[in-house]
């Protein structure tokens, strides 16, 4: 392991919480519906993240507590039922309906487990109910589908196939091109969860051998091992550097030589190389600060650095599973200061006090940032675009190099006149 | 419990957060779990804000739960004010501290700062955002004034005559997430000042706590949105006998009747009444023959009370409109937009669930949609052009130009933004109207998409007799080729209408004749 500096850190945040994950879950299902159970804060939180009014009737929503459900427990329980009887009325095309905890549901304690599994009993053969929390004083952004992969395993069947399961959404383009290459590679049985309808769940079993996309499912990933999974160790699919080594060990737990794994990806690496070019002309030599949100960070500090040759200030990460992120930081530079937590002024003391040349961080400091004349690059986009595999590395780099280019553009002293 | 796709409002204390945002040297601190500064991004994000809201979220977590949250509090409310050394300290719960009872404001409280702090109850289960925003203001206003009530004499609204001053005036209810509340307090200002009325105070927005303690140096105040301020200037009328105003200037009548109650309240006399008529363009892009086509076109009102009502009075009196629908999400406001439906023999729709108002707006099939962000939407999926006039709102709806509502500019910019959306609807129409045309080139099309109706989908169908409406009627070629003949944004009333006569008559067939019956006995 590389020497890499690790701090923790506590105090106010400024990150979203695991509800907002439901932003991209029901696009990647959507034969599903997101029930929060929870405050108007909860419905304003997801609609503000997500800027959702496009949609004439989405495929989440909340119920939202009132006074009278927090009086009684048993009413509320009622309540939820008759709210969910409605929604099924309403949408009988919903095949997989998750009710989702929130911080308020969680307080008062109301029992989620319960009402799924009383009314799988009512619904059955026509909606499946799980349950999971997305709330804010138990789980972070991207933690949020950690928890409704969890919940989704044990409806999972077992079976001793050899499988490759492709663990965490990515996006659908990104998968078809995954797949393409495992094909090409000699992996045939390649499945993906969560699957693109959320009845298809793969089977899984002791020869299911499991590639992480996404480094934030520590849950998951401990769930499918008692299931008697086997996780293959890599790092994650970002950049050249992390897809390339991320297909080298899928290929080498079933036993494909390196050989044909480079002799199937040597032309997209050349493409891509020559792609990241002038983005890696921008970025070289800039100085990067990451704020803690959505666990991408480390991986993306691995990119940017190795690839991009940019300096890295600080790698902020909300929470740090070393065992899961082990190959990521073995590839950081020495003296990587990786911080988990945040105490956002004193993080933000330390953004002003080291002049980073680019921030990555929330949309809510984004603006502030820029007004005091830092560029920054949201970390949502992260989550939202496709940004995966060795034929995305360009558009990875894009941006952040966009952020910087638009500064350049805009802060010329020289003005092209005709 | 409700089930909720999509909210008006956010929950009170974003209200909260919108006052203390909007001003000076205040910080709030929020007993929140993480999470709930997602609200920081409206405003740098809707608002273009370059500061952060001046928030420190306590970020409580499960674990905390069992051991002592109210030692969070107060670590937390230490380091807010050591860091930002505010001149007035907000502090409140969100709806999950609501839940735990650590009671922040009465920890704050035992601190021994020497600073002013308004302990926020907002109850988050019961009320919504212009709610916690009103209570808020209110709060803030009653504990920095408090102390004065009892010395202060009841003001009187001339003594600016005795103290050889122009009158003052304090403009209360700007905040931001407000509609246009930056360019309405310029207009305003601006307006008051030719009338010889000065400016005290501007509250909420760009106001510091010091601001607030002089509110009571004016003579009157100017309630210029009742859902953040009426509450306030209810509690400075009661203890210090100032008058506010109530008629909101937005369109010309209204602006007229708001300088006139100014003047009134004031004791100053109105000298330049005849100019007032002039001072904006609306009246006579109204009258000139271009606006003809505006007569009678029907619009669709849904917003926030006060835009609501006030879009209302323009559109019917000032535009020539005709009023269809009008509702609003303030239930606070409820009933002054059901008084006003009913002047216009309507029913107000009070609702907060947007798929109400797309259904009411879809039965009355309007020409226009005056709404919020979300009408916006609805109305584009139902092809129906549409100017957005309230909360909630998009970044677009925080223009660089200036924009206000209020006022003479107000009317102005009310104008083009309502009535360019119709020129592209007169537009649609000639599309409609020459696409048989052989120059028409397949491939024109409307900036409104491929949204408008099915409508066009069944006229467009083949077959000649089969049963061709969901409700077993018939509609015959020459019914089919009447109903092409009527106008895009009534053809799907008038399909509706006929059928609705045909099964009330037991008529089988709908032939052109049968429209006509239709439209004779409904009308």
């Amino acid at each position: 392991m590389s020497k890499v500096e690790f701090n923790k850190e506590t105090g106010p945040r400024e990150v979203f919480c695991g509800l907002t994950s439901i932003v991209w879950l029901h696009r990647r299902m959507p034969d599903a519906f997101f029930l929060v159970v929870g405050s108007r804060t909860c419905a304003h939180l997801i609609q503000s993240a997500a800027g959702v009014m496009i949609f004439a009737e989405p495929r989440f929503g909340t119920a939202i507590l009132e006074e009278k459900d927090l009086a009684g427990l048993a009413d509320a329980h009622e309540e939820l039922d008759r709210v969910v009887n409605d929604l099924i009325a309403r949408r009988p095309e919903i095949k997989t309906l998750f009710l989702v905890g929130s911080c308020p549901s969680e307080v008062i304690k109301l029992d989620l487990a319960t009402v799924a599994e009383k009314l799988n009993k009512r619904f059955i053969g026509q909606v499946r109910f799980v349950n999971y929390s997305g709330s804010g004083i138990e789980t972070t952004f991207t933690q949020g589908e950690d928890g409704a992969l969890k919940a989704l395993i044990p409806l999972m069947e077992s079976s001793n196939e050899e499988k490759l399961l492709l663990v965490g959404t990515l996006a659908n383009n990104v998968e078809d091109r995954f797949r393409k290459i495992f094909r090409n590679l000699g992996i045939s049985n390649i499945e993906s969860f969560p699957p693109r309808e959320s009845t298809e769940l793969p089977k899984i079993g002791k020869n299911t051998k499991v590639l992480l996309a996404q480094p934030y499912l520590s849950d998951t990933v401990r769930d499918l091992k008692h299931r008697g999974c086997e996780i293959i160790s890599a790092p994650f699919p970002l950049g050249i550097e992390g897809s390339t080594k991320w297909f080298l060990a899928a290929a080498k737990a079933f036993n494909i030589s390196e050989l044909k794994v480079h002799e199937i990806i040597s032309p997209l690496i050349n493409r891509s190389k020559l792609a990241l070019e002038s983005h890696k002309k921008i970025l070289k030599g800039k100085r990067l600060f990451l704020l803690p949100e959505s666990q991408l960070e480390i991986s993306l500090a691995r990119f940017l650095h190795n690839e991009c040759e940019m300096d890295l200030i600080e790698v902020g990460t909300p929470y740090l599973n070393k065992d899961l992120m082990k190959e990521e930081i073995n590839l950081l530079p020495d003296n990587t200061k990786i911080v988990e937590g945040q105490h956002v002024e004193k993080q933000l003391d330390r953004v002003r006090d080291s002049n980073p040349d680019l921030v990555v961080c929330g949309m809510g400091l984004a603006n502030p940032l820029e007004a005091e004349g830092i560029s920054t690059k949201w970390s949502i986009e992260m989550v939202f675009s496709p940004i995966h595999g060795i034929d995305q590395a360009a558009d990875l780099a894009g941006l952040f190099s966009k952020p910087l280019r638009r500064n350049q553009i805009l802060t010329s002293k020289t003005l092209v006149t005709h | 419990m409700e089930l909720t796709l999509w909210t008006y409002e956010g929950p009170p204390h974003v209200g909260a957060m919108r006052i203390a945002s909007s001003m000076k040297d205040i910080h709030y601190v929020l007993h929140a779990p993480q999470g709930d500064t997602y609200a920081d991004l409206l405003f740098t994000m809707i608002e273009r804000r370059g500061q952060r809201p001046p928030v420190t979220y306590t970020t409580f977590q499960a674990r905390d739960l069992g051991g002592d949250t109210a030692e969070l509090v107060k670590k937390n409310i230490k380091e807010a004010v050591d860091r930002f050394r505010p001149k007035t300290l907000l502090v409140g719960e969100s709806c999950t501290a609501e839940l735990i009872q650590d009671q922040p404001g009465a920890l704050a409280k035992g601190m021994g700062f020497d600073m002013p702090i308004v302990n926020l109850e907002l109850p988050a289960y019961s009320k919504k955002e212009n709610w916690g925003a009103s209570e808020t203001f209110y709060q803030l206003t009653r504990t920095l004034l408090k102390e004065k009530v009892s010395s202060s004499e009841k003001i009187n609204p001339l003594r600016w005559k005795e103290l050889g001053r122009r009158p003052k005036v304090n403009i209360l209810g700007p905040s931001l997430l407000g509609f246009r509340c930056r360019d309405d307090v310029i207009e305003i200002q601006r307006i008051l000042s030719e009338q010889g009325v000065d400016t005290n105070v501007v509250a909420p927005l760009g106001a510091s706590p010091e601001d607030i303690e002089r509110l009571i140096d004016a003579e009157v105040n100017i309630c210029l949105y009742q859902e953040i301020a009426e509450a306030s200037c209810e509690w400075l009328r009661r203890n210090f006998g100032m008058e506010y105003t109530n008629t909101i200037p937005i369109g010309i009548k209204n602006t007229i009747e708001f300088i006139n109650e100014v003047h009134n309240k004031l004791g100053l006399p109105l000298t330049n009444k005849e100019e007032l008529e002039h001072k904006s363009k609306l009246p006579w892009y109204s009258k000139s023959v271009d606006s003809n086509y505006l007569t009678g076109k029907r619009v669709f009102i849904f917003g926030d009370g006060t835009h609501a009502i006030a879009a209302a009075k323009i559109a019917k009196e000032e535009l020539g409109f005709e009023v269809v629908g009008l509702g609003t999400y303030s239930r606070e406001m409820a009933r002054q937009v059901r008084a006003t439906a009913k002047d216009l023999n309507l029913e107000a729709l009070i609702t907060n669930n947007y798929l109400e108002v797309e259904d009411a707006m879809k039965k009355a099939a309007p020409e226009l949609v005056l709404g919020t962000q979300m009408e916006r939407h609805s109305a584009k999926r139902l092809g129906i052009p549409c100017s957005v006039i309230s909360t909630p709102m998009h970044v677009q709806d925080v223009p660089a130009r200036y924009s206000p509502q209020m006022g003479w500019e107000g009317a102005n910019v009310i104008f083009d933004d309502w009535v360019h959306p119709l020129m592209m609807g007169l537009e649609e129409h000639l599309i409609d109207m020459f696409k048989h045309d052989f120059e028409f080139v397949d491939g024109h099309q409307s900036h409104l998409g491929h949204t408008a109706t099915n409508t066009n989908d069944f006229l467009n169908s083949e077959g000649k007799k089969e049963k061709n409406s969901k409700e077993g009627i018939i509609w015959t070629e020459s019914g089919k080729a009447e109903l092409t003949k009527v106008p895009f944004f009534v053809r799907g009333k008038v399909k509706t209408n006929t059928e609705k006569y045909a099964i009330l008559r037991g008529i089988p067939e709908i032939s052109d004749e049968t429209l006509y019956d239709a439209k004779a006995y409904f009308s």
